[in-house]
């Protein structure tokens, strides 16, 4: 146990100095990380069930050849849903939520670095998605798959609004996720508590410190793109079109620029997650820490490498295609070291097989398939073959549901108890995890036959006698089974919240800073700011450290909302940060973006400059300087 | 009229020099890939389950203090991977340049246009009369390698016949080329690779390998202009197919009718399937074709014709003499 003696804090002052406002005021100008990291989990799921129930119709057509409960514009528009909404509208959100909640409270600070933007990140992401979203009430929702790939999204062949739908709600996103990574990139250099090194700081803070800096680099590239189609579709510009001096590929290399990277900006936090859960069920500190963080970098960074593997078969030169291919097998390395990191860690270790420990053992095992059939997919003269067809969507569903959903159904089952004080079920969580991984190989295992079988890609239907029947209908069967482990695990949370037992501080024995609040942590998350010397505060005693984390000792800050600013390398405290009050202001920006979003899609252009003016009028009233309040009055030196 | 193909259009159990080369790499990567995922997988066994009635005996609070062995790591996650991607990097460049250049020097130069949602099959020739023009059907002579030329009309395809070779993109605004050989006689699915719209699941072809001499005869075949009609049911085709809107999107040669929208229908009666694939061509499904296209294929350029029912048995009857 950390050394602790009994706080004198004044744990009341701090509470009315953190607490939200309360009614409706609070609910839209709260700028508390927790609330916004619930917020982002429970709307990032909510977005899961959406993909889900498209996946289902999906799953239902092609449970036989040639049948027609969907006709195929209703099929197209329902995959490219799934598609776009899984790996925007949950995938990302998802971890951003978890991070968002888990990082102040993992390194000891009070707020992110920048709590209004938070506010906005989240707000943007909400009003995106039903942006989006609003496409299915005129019946024109996006339908030229996730990647939409000109000439067929152009104007010509793409009359509708469901393109334009396509083009602007990923812009808006964007600003959502963008303004996150920069919040999370500050955050992790400047607010550290005093004493967590960067060889301290929980693995989840790589992960997700690594996808923010890929993000920052890579989702320009998304923007640039679906400017560029907006513009050909709204004001007859070239930009893709060859009789003018454009080109298709150039659609695809900006896409896949940002794509590829994109796929390891929705798994590397998810990795962090499961690579501070791990140690907890084994027993012992991460093994290899150092190999693991470093992989989650090289795996960033070599991300932006690999991009062309999705363009293999586009009839580029031989030597252009060797260098990629050589690239998408050697990023398999980092993976295999972050695989046995886990591995020896469990190995030297003493498994304890609680419901989240269940779904990390099924990443492992996912993450493994998925990773090999990338392998597969790398060498280009077999992707020849495997590209566009189901091969390929059984290795990307291995990756995301074993590299993103398991963690996080882990990280629900491991930190919900944190965020709610409520235990979840341990009888129900193994059923939730028995039926989601059964479902989940039933589902997509059978579909590398299918690719293998000659099945392409994103055809809503199939000719009898090809020898997919079978397959499909096994496949359709794994994924009704995996729904209904995801139902499940639904009815145990809400059940959880009325009569889950209570969690306490620290239902898991786990070594980290946030189980050393209480659950749910207090408005202010610390009373007193913690001295951190070693990855394992609440562990020391028992590893045998020589220095011990200072919990209940040290600076309280409680002259407004304070904590300290600190050194990037060593996290010195250096400075007292003054974090804002709740405001209306993100909120704001997001409700007026969200006009000028709808006043470019409907080509209604006062509505989109009434937009962007009412856009400016909102970042001028963020920008506004307010008032001292009387306790900063005070600390001012004395006139004279 | 031989059978459409039975069975799946596999990648494996190939009849083509491409397809063979890939599927040998096919095979070796799937090998790998298994027993890496046997090997993690057992290890991860050993992980969870050793030494499982000492751990058990410890209590839950008990926190093992760490050993800094990084052996398990550095050789399962770096070593070890590291020389069978090495290998398997090998391997593949190998392969690929195996495949990048055919045999030998192609006996015909083909030129398959993708539109949504059909192939125009163009065999090219230095004379206009040799050209042949068909559409959604390839026969190929068995032993001998053709070249393909892969043009779009309007947007991105992709020419895939798994039994016979890896596909490739058909990008408009430029011109992508292939090369096929299958070393079997027989007659192979291809389909569409690349989301192009409402009708991408309907956008099939074959390929028919027969012997060189069998090919040379349906080459010379197609280059004739099909016979005048003989009895007044299929003479009253003809006209019906010249008056009305069909002469606007099809050519038969000899008529005259000569629209570029829609498919060459001048040996229509030689194909084994109409409508890209989507069914085999018989007068049933060809007169179900023709009155009501936009039920079979929702959303493709054909409109539905509205033909009094003596004049689509006469229009099929005529289409039948097409060969």
């Amino acid at each position: 146990m950390a050394i602790t003696t009994t706080p004198t804090a004044p744990v009341e002052r701090l509470a009315r100095t953190w607490e939200t406002a309360p009614g409706l005021y609070g609910i839209l100008a709260t700028v508390d990380h927790k609330k916004i990291g619930k917020r982002y989990i429970v709307t990032a799921l909510v977005f899961f069930l959406a993909g889900g129930i498209e996946a289902a119709f999906m799953r239902t057509q092609l449970i036989h050849s040639n049948l027609h409960l969907l006709d195929a514009e209703e099929y197209n528009q329902i995959f490219t849903m799934h598609g776009v909404t899984m790996l925007f509208l949950f995938a990302s959100p998802i971890l951003s939520g978890f991070s968002n909640y888990l990082w102040p409270l993992m390194i000891g600070a009070r707020d992110m670095a920048f709590p209004r933007v938070n506010a906005l990140s989240y707000w943007t992401f909400l009003l995106a998605g039903i942006f989006i979203y609003t496409s299915f009430l005129i019946g024109q929702a996006p339908d030229g798959g996730w990647f939409a790939y000109v000439p067929m999204t152009e104007r010509t062949y793409s009359p509708g609004l469901n393109i334009d739908f396509y083009a602007l709600g990923l812009i808006f996103i964007t600003i959502s996720t963008t303004v996150g990574a920069v919040n999370f990139v500050v955050t992790f250099f400047k607010m550290r508590a005093p004493g967590m090194s960067l060889n301290r700081v929980p693995i989840i803070m790589w992960g997700t410190l690594s996808a923010s800096v890929a993000i920052i680099f890579a989702l320009p590239a998304l923007s640039a793109a679906c400017v560029m189609l907006y513009f050909d579709r709204r004001f007859g510009m070239h930009f893709f079109d060859p009789a003018e001096g454009g080109h298709p590929l150039l659609w695809q290399h900006l896409f896949w620029m940002f794509g590829h990277p994109w796929v390891y900006i929705i798994v590397l936090p998810a990795i962090g997650l499961a690579s501070d859960m791990i140690p907890t069920f084994a027993r012992r500190p991460l093994a290899g820490y150092t190999f693991v963080a470093l992989s989650t970098i090289t795996t960033a960074i070599l991300g932006f490498g690999v991009w062309v593997h999705h363009m293999f078969a586009t009839g580029l030169p031989m030597l252009a295609t060797t260098f990629f291919s050589a690239a998408s097998m050697m990023i398999a390395i980092p993976s295999g070291v972050s695989i046995f990191a886990w591995i020896a860690t469990i190995w030297h270790g003493r498994p304890v097989f609680r419901t989240p420990f269940l779904f990390l053992i099924g990443f492992i095992v996912l993450f493994v398939i998925g990773g090999v059939s990338g392998v597969m997919t790398a060498a280009v003269p077999f992707d020849w073959q495997l590209t566009d067809n189901y091969f390929v969507v059984a290795h990307l569903h291995y990756v995301l549901i074993g590299i993103n959903v398991f963690p996080v159904f882990a990280a629900l089952y491991y930190w919900l108890p944190k965020m709610t004080g409520r235990m979840l079920s341990e009888r129900y969580g193994r059923w939730v995890f028995w039926l989601m991984f059964i479902g989940a190989n039933l589902a997509f295992f059978p579909m590398h036959i299918s690719g293998m079988l000659g099945m392409p890609r994103r055809i809503y239907t199939y000719q009898s006698g090809l020898g997919w029947d079978t397959i499909n209908l096994i496949t359709s069967i794994g994924a009704y089974v995996f729904a209904l482990g995801v139902l499940l695990f639904l009815l145990d949370f809400f059940r959880s919240l009325v009569v889950g037992p209570e969690a306490g501080d620290n239902p898991w024995d786990a070594p980290t800073l946030e189980w050393s609040v209480s659950s749910p942590p207090p408005p202010y998350n610390f009373a007193v700011i913690p001295t951190v010397r070693s990855r394992h505060p609440l562990w020391e005693d028992r590893l045998g450290e020589a220095h011990h984390t200072l919990l209940g000792t040290g600076p309280v800050l409680d002259r407004g909302r304070e904590t300290f600013g600190t050194s990037a390398l060593d996290s010195d405290a250096y400075e007292i940060l003054q974090m804002p009050e709740d405001s209306i202001w993100p909120v704001m920006l997001a409700a007026m973006m969200t006009v000028t979003f709808y006043g470019l899609l409907f080509g209604v252009w006062w509505l989109a400059i009434l937009g962007l003016v009412l856009v400016i009028l909102s970042l001028a009233g963020w920008c506004w300087p307010t008032p001292l309040r009387e306790e900063e009055l005070d600390l001012l030196p004395e006139e004279g | 009229m031989t059978a459409m193909p039975s069975g799946s259009p596999a990648m494996f159990g190939t009849a083509g020099r491409a397809a063979h080369e890939i599927a040998v790499l096919g095979w070796v990567l799937s090998f790998i890939a298994l027993a890496v995922l046997l090997v993690v997988s057992l290890i991860l066994l050993a992980a969870l389950f050793r030494r499982r009635a000492a751990r058990a005996a410890q209590p839950d609070s008990v926190v093992i203090r760490p050993n800094r062995s990084v052996r398990l790591i550095v050789w399962g996650g770096i070593v070890i991977p590291a020389i069978i991607l090495v290998g398997a990097l090998l391997f593949t460049l190998f392969v690929q340049s195996a495949v990048a250049t055919p045999p030998a020097t192609p006996v015909a130069t083909i030129r398959i246009v993708g539109h949504r949602w059909w192939w125009q099959v163009i065999y090219t020739s230095n004379s206009p009369d040799q050209q042949v023009v068909t559409a959604n059907e390839i026969h190929v002579p068995v032993g001998q390698p053709v070249r393909l030329e892969l043009v779009s009309a309007d947007v991105v395809h992709s020419f895939w016949v798994p039994k016979l070779a890896g596909k490739t993109d058909v990008v408009p605004g430029q011109q992508n080329t292939m090369w096929m050989e299958a070393d079997k006689p027989g007659t192979y699915w291809g389909q569409c690779a690349e989301y192009c719209g409402l009708q991408h699941a309907h956008m099939d072809l074959l390929v028919v390998a027969e012997s060189p001499a069998d090919f040379r005869r349906w080459l010379d075949q197609q280059r004739q202009p099909p016979q005048p009609p003989t009895d007044p049911v299929t003479a009253a085709g003809e006209r019906i197919f010249s008056r009305s809107a069909c002469a606007a999107c099809h050519t038969v040669g000899g008529t005259p009718a000569m629209g570029q929208l829609g498919p060459d229908l001048t040996h229509l009666a030689s194909r084994r399937t109409i409508a890209a694939g989507t069914l085999p061509n018989t007068p049933g499904n060809l007169a179900g074709w023709i009155a009501n296209a936009q039920g079979i294929k929702p959303g493709n350029d054909m409109p539905t014709m509205m033909l009094p029912p003596g004049d689509l048995q006469a229009l099929v009857a005529w289409l039948e003499t097409l060969k």
